[in-house]
């Protein structure tokens, strides 16, 4: 398949995902509706109780908020693709002489763009608890493109999780079930260092850390070391690693 | 074609097997569409019927066997099959959210279509599928007659030589069935070849010119839907009378006309027997139950069923397998 028609195909696709996301707001209020509670819980429940020294929580719990928001993005894009599959309708597309590659890179594409958006909207709500990013412009565009990179990676987890799975609901708890440890045995909610010894080491290694340690430092105007640059590498990595393991399981997956 | 009768046939299976697991769903499948025809695969639910439409249409490969769809071989160049065929019923859909429109537009421009040549054609099958008022609704909202139709629009967008119809009318109202029979017999009549899937025998028999039984994921038997017939014994003749008394002169009668035994049930005071040609059968027996001066409570011709024909092929009700 020629690389023009896969493109030409793919936008296609992502055509169809951005004209359904608005007639499906169920999924956009609900993609809104846990980070918001996550902001008012950890900021006004456990908040006052974790300390972290030379900056305010609400500060030091955004960043890991929009990591957590583009990480969980990967269970929607899971459900979205398992529920397709369900239906049927994967099998007409399969059916297609259509690009092998369009369907999913089109769900891939298009879940970084409601990403982005629901990211947008955290930000704001951020600003309205209190939230008071320092870093420069630049650096908080840097930021917000690293958290849509780790989008698109998470979403082609997701991807992979729904074509190994059965059934839609196998997908909603297997989509979920990994995401809890990753997202909070890392700097995203409490700094790292009151962590048993061999949570810790996990913790600080994880990639989850990494990309929250990232996009911290360039909001917060702190020292950024090697995060962005480990960023990149992790989630590049993971990427190059799903996109083929997704495209040969699609490629075998009949509903 | 003298001399090359596979050559041309719009469809050519050879030996395909297919297991899942332990079931073993294909056995064997041979298969032969000329072209211009509705062809059907009549068969209950698991005997394989849906696994041959999903090799066909390049969606699952088979474990053995060779096929070839418009000439082209499906397992050698599964890319250039898709380009000649359209797939709808049982395991394809439209997106709901989409309207019925956007849908038509989607899948026509998948298909290699242009834009603009995507949208004309998504006009003219909305038009010829009487979808125009709801066009411009998402198609969550359509009937399940209209969403059938949208789907056999769907897999038509690029005119397909050959089109899978996958059990097109399971689930419909007798009136969508209907109307979705006659889009079938239309679109044949353009030239397109369609290999139909169905459980109900009453189905294949208005709408196929030739029809393959499959049962165990193997077909046994194949011909027109009158050679079948015949095998299964062709139509019956049923008189009910009002009045068990009369029940020895019916039998009579209705073995005037048999082809084969007579049955007779008393406790439902019916006598049944197959007879050869079956109007004039009907018209003589009616003739001879009016001249005797017996009431009857019914009287008629009785098509064999499928549950019928897979007595007579197998031994055993289909409904069996349905479980």
């Amino acid at each position: 398949m020629n690389p023009a028609r896969a493109l030409r195909d793919s936008g296609i696709i992502l055509w169809r995902q951005l004209v359904q996301l608005p007639r499906i707001p169920e999924v956009l209020v609900f993609a809104l509706i846990q980070p918001v509670m996550f902001v008012l819980l950890f900021r006004y429940v456990f908040g006052g109780a974790i300390a972290t020294p030379g900056e305010s929580y609400v500060n030091y719990l955004m960043p890991g908020i929009f990591a957590q928001t583009v990480a969980f993005g990967a269970v929607a894009s899971g459900i979205g693709l398992a529920e397709d599959l369900r239906r049927g309708i994967i099998d007409r597309f399969r059916s297609l002489p259509m690009a092998r590659s369009a369907v999913l890179v089109g769900r891939t594409v298009s879940d970084l763009v409601r990403n982005f958006a629901v990211v947008a909207v955290m930000y704001v709500v951020g600003l309205l608890v209190g939230f008071r990013p320092e870093g420069s412009i630049a650096a908080q565009v840097l930021a917000f493109l690293l958290l849509l990179l780790t989008s698109f990676a998470f979403s082609w987890i997701g991807v992979v999780i729904a074509l190994s799975m059965k059934t839609v609901e196998a997908v909603q708890s297997a989509g979920f079930i990994w995401l809890f440890p990753l997202t909070f045995a890392s700097s995203a909610f409490v700094p790292t260092d009151t962590m048993p010894t061999w949570l810790q080491v996990f913790a600080d290694n994880q990639p989850f850390t990494i990309v929250v340690n990232a996009v911290r430092a360039l909001f917060l105007d702190q020292p950024v070391g090697n995060y962005v640059w480990l960023t990149l590498a992790w989630m590049i990595g993971i990427t190059a690693v799903m996109i083929p393991l997704a495209t040969r399981q699609y490629r075998r997956r009949s509903a | 074609m003298p001399g090359e009768p596979s050559a041309g046939n719009a469809i050519q299976a050879e030996g395909l097997r297919k297991a899942f697991g332990k079931t073993q769903a294909l056995d064997g499948v041979d298969l032969a569409v000329p072209r211009g025809i509705v062809y059907g695969l009549l068969g209950p639910n698991g005997a394989g019927k849906s696994t041959v439409v999903r090799i066909l249409s390049t969606l699952l490969r088979p474990d053995s066997g060779s096929a070839t769809v418009d000439g082209i071989d499906v397992l050698r160049d599964p890319g250039a099959v898709r380009r000649h065929i359209g797939l709808a019923g049982q395991y394809a859909a439209v997106d709901e959210y989409l309207t019925g429109r956007e849908n038509l537009v989607m899948f026509g421009r998948l298909s290699g279509l242009r834009k603009s040549v995507a949208r004309e054609r998504a006009d003219e099958l909305l038009e010829r599928f009487d979808l125009v008022d709801a066009a411009d609704r998402p198609s969550k909202g359509y009937s399940g007659g209209m969403r059938r139709r949208l789907d056999l629009a769907a897999s038509l967008a690029s005119r397909p030589p050959i089109l899978f119809l996958d059990e097109p009318t399971t689930g419909l109202d007798p009136r969508s069935r209907l109307g979705m029979w006659g889009i079938i017999n239309e679109l044949v009549g353009d030239g397109t070849t369609v290999l139909l899937t169905t459980q109900y025998l009453e189905e294949a028999d208005r709408l196929a010119a030739r029809i393959a039984v499959i049962d165990h994921g193997r077909v046994i038997a194949e011909g027109t839907p009158a050679q079948l017939k015949a095998r299964v014994g062709g139509e019956a003749l049923e008189v009910a009378v009002v009045d068990a008394a009369d029940l020895e002169a019916a039998r009579a009668i209705v073995a005037g006309v048999a082809s084969d035994e007579v049955f007779v049930e008393p406790e439902r005071r019916r006598v049944r027997a197959a007879v050869a040609d079956g109007p004039s059968a009907l018209g003589r027996v009616s003739a001879e139950i009016g001249a005797a001066g017996i009431a009857t409570e019914d009287l008629g011709l009785h098509r064999p069923t499928l549950d019928e024909v897979f007595l007579a092929l197998t031994g055993r009700p289909a409904a069996e397998e349905a479980e």
